[in-house]
């Protein structure tokens, strides 16, 4: 085979790969968009379902959503951010601490049903929080820690050594360096973070599914302590659990679903691009 | 010339990382008002003495040191707390190293994390620290501009003013001008000399010329050991020590 040859079908194998590779997500966007846009409309978005959820909108379930994730984020956000300043700032590369990390990053893969199951023993049994939102809310924190700590601590770990040498030989100390020197210039690496484990509590049913999700409720919830109806929980029930249910109403919701995903995933990817411009060290 | 009261006293300092040395049994008196350079080789130990002054070794994990330094006569290790001794010793850094924020929040930094707050006090301090390093004329317009934006012989200068808002009595330079051009080295030199009216300065370069031009007392260091010290212009006409000759005439470095 002469080079050519052997170029041109490496060329179009690599070629190949990548096409497989997008056209899935092609194929799910264009599916959903196409059987879910007739469904999108004022009061779809904004009113409550009515007659055994076959008409009406998905409001509860849009709004239930955005409690449990700013739930997750207003518990996961403090704490993983302290847990990496932690880390990164204070523990020294003690075993431990190379423990602790081996762990934070091994809890990312743990399987999201079985942080569900822990909810469900911890906060709903154990500590009798019910089914509620806080239950869910905690559960989904707990889920998307990992996330965070992880891009905490690169954040905090590509800020310049110098930074800090700087800020102690200006008479700082160890906490006001972090504050004054290090945080600021980490800030939007975390926040990048942050948006992605927003994306990512905001898509899962199994964390929800045994600490909060309800499969329907007349009324919006009144406190945290309340059970909630959520979005992936709805587009499972409204698609396998209720018959007679429009096609274009699943679809429908799907597509809100994954709006919510990939505008919170254009978010992070505009953070983060607008950091890049403005960094100059 | 040089006033007789020792500033700085150094008794067999000793210094380490990890299983390797950096600087062997080391005794020396700096005094008040005096330029004291320390010339020497890469390696030779002149960034670890000057890094022991102000305590910025603690800061390296696996760093030993022994030995005493008094600062007017007050162990720095034993009677100060790093962050008021480094308040009064600062630092310039071989390489510009301005905060990424504005020229004034740079030269306030120290003055902040001491607690204050007012501001009329922190920009009258600002313009002394600037005017002092001869920088005012050239930022007093875009003070609250990018400090990054500045050339890099005016980032050097924004250093200079960043440790003299502190009101400090001891100046450490680090090969302050190894990254910068002819013009602004002669600035930067012009500035120390102007400086050592009122500070002590300790400067470690790499430049044997700039130690001729500014040093009042110079100390050749080489593979962690002081070779000689004595006066400037003594050291540069008749070293004492054969390797010092060496290397001043640039027989090896």
């Amino acid at each position: 085979m002469s080079p050519r040859t052997s170029q041109k079908i490496a060329f179009a194998l690599l070629f190949l790969a990548t096409l497989l590779v997008v056209l899935p997500v092609l194929l799910i966007l264009a599916i959903i968009v196409a059987k879910g846009i007739s469904a999108i409309s004022l009061p779809f978005l904004f009113s409550m379902p009515r007659d055994g959820m076959t008409a009406g909108g998905i409001f509860p379930a849009i709004l239930g959503t955005l409690y449990l994730v700013s739930g997750a984020v207003l518990f996961a956000v403090p704490l993983g951010v302290m847990a990496a300043i932690y880390l990164v700032e204070y523990s020294h590369d003690s075993l431990l601490a190379r423990l602790v990390k081996l762990a934070i990053v091994n809890l990312s893969g743990v399987p999201s049903v079985v942080y569900g199951l822990f909810g469900l023993g911890i906060f709903v049994t154990f500590l009798g929080f019910g089914a509620s939102i806080l239950s869910g809310s905690l559960t989904l924190g707990i889920m998307i820690l990992p996330v965070i700590i992880t891009s905490a601590r690169e954040a905090l770990e590509s800020v310049p050594h110098s930074f800090r040498l700087v800020s102690y030989s200006l008479g700082a100390s160890r906490w006001q360096t972090i504050r004054h020197s290090v945080l600021p210039h980490a800030l939007p690496g975390i926040l990048t973070g942050t948006i992605l484990g927003l994306g990512r509590a905001a898509g899962e049913t199994a964390p929800i599914l045994f600490t909060v999700a309800a499969f329907y409720l007349p009324r919006l919830p009144q406190s945290v302590f309340d059970q909630t109806m959520a979005l992936p929980y709805h587009l499972y029930v409204i698609s396998t659990q209720v018959p007679g249910i429009a096609e274009n109403t699943r679809y429908g919701t799907a597509l809100v679903l994954l709006a919510l995903v990939l505008l919170l995933n254009l978010a992070a990817i505009v953070v983060r691009s607008r950091f890049r411009r403005k960094k100059k060290w | 010339m040089v006033s007789p009261h020792p500033k700085i006293t150094i008794r067999e300092l000793a210094i380490a990382y990890g299983p390797k040395t950096a600087l062997h049994g080391l005794s020396l008196d700096i005094f008040e008002h005096e330029i004291f350079t320390v010339i020497g080789p890469a390696n030779s130990g002149k960034t670890s003495f000057l890094h022991a002054l102000n305590r910025l070794n603690d800061l390296v994990p696996g760093c030993r040191q022994s030995g005493q330094i008094l600062l007017d006569g007050v162990d720095i290790r034993e009677r100060i707390g790093a962050e008021e001794l480094r308040r009064k010793v600062g630092i310039v850094f071989a390489l510009p190293l301005p905060l990424p924020i504005s020229i004034f929040d740079n030269v306030a930094y120290g003055l902040r994390m001491q607690g204050v707050r007012d501001r009329h006090r922190l920009g009258e301090a600002v313009t002394r620290s600037l005017r002092e390093a001869y920088l005012w004329e050239e930022v007093k317009d875009r003070l609250h501009t990018p400090a990054l934006n500045l050339s890099g012989g005016q980032q050097q200068r924004l250093c200079m003013a960043r440790i003299l808002a502190g009101q400090p009595e001891v100046l450490l330079f680090d090969e302050p001008t190894s990254g910068l051009d002819p013009i602004s080295t002669a600035k930067i030199e012009e500035t120390m000399l102007e400086l050592k009216q009122r500070y002590t300065i300790v400067l470690v370069t790499n430049n044997v010329a700039q130690a001729a031009r500014t040093g009042d007392r110079t100390a050749f260091f080489l593979m962690s050991e002081m070779i000689e010290v004595g006066e400037t212009e003594k050291m540069f006409t008749a070293p004492a020590d054969r390797r010092t000759s060496d290397y001043i005439t640039g027989k090896f470095g």
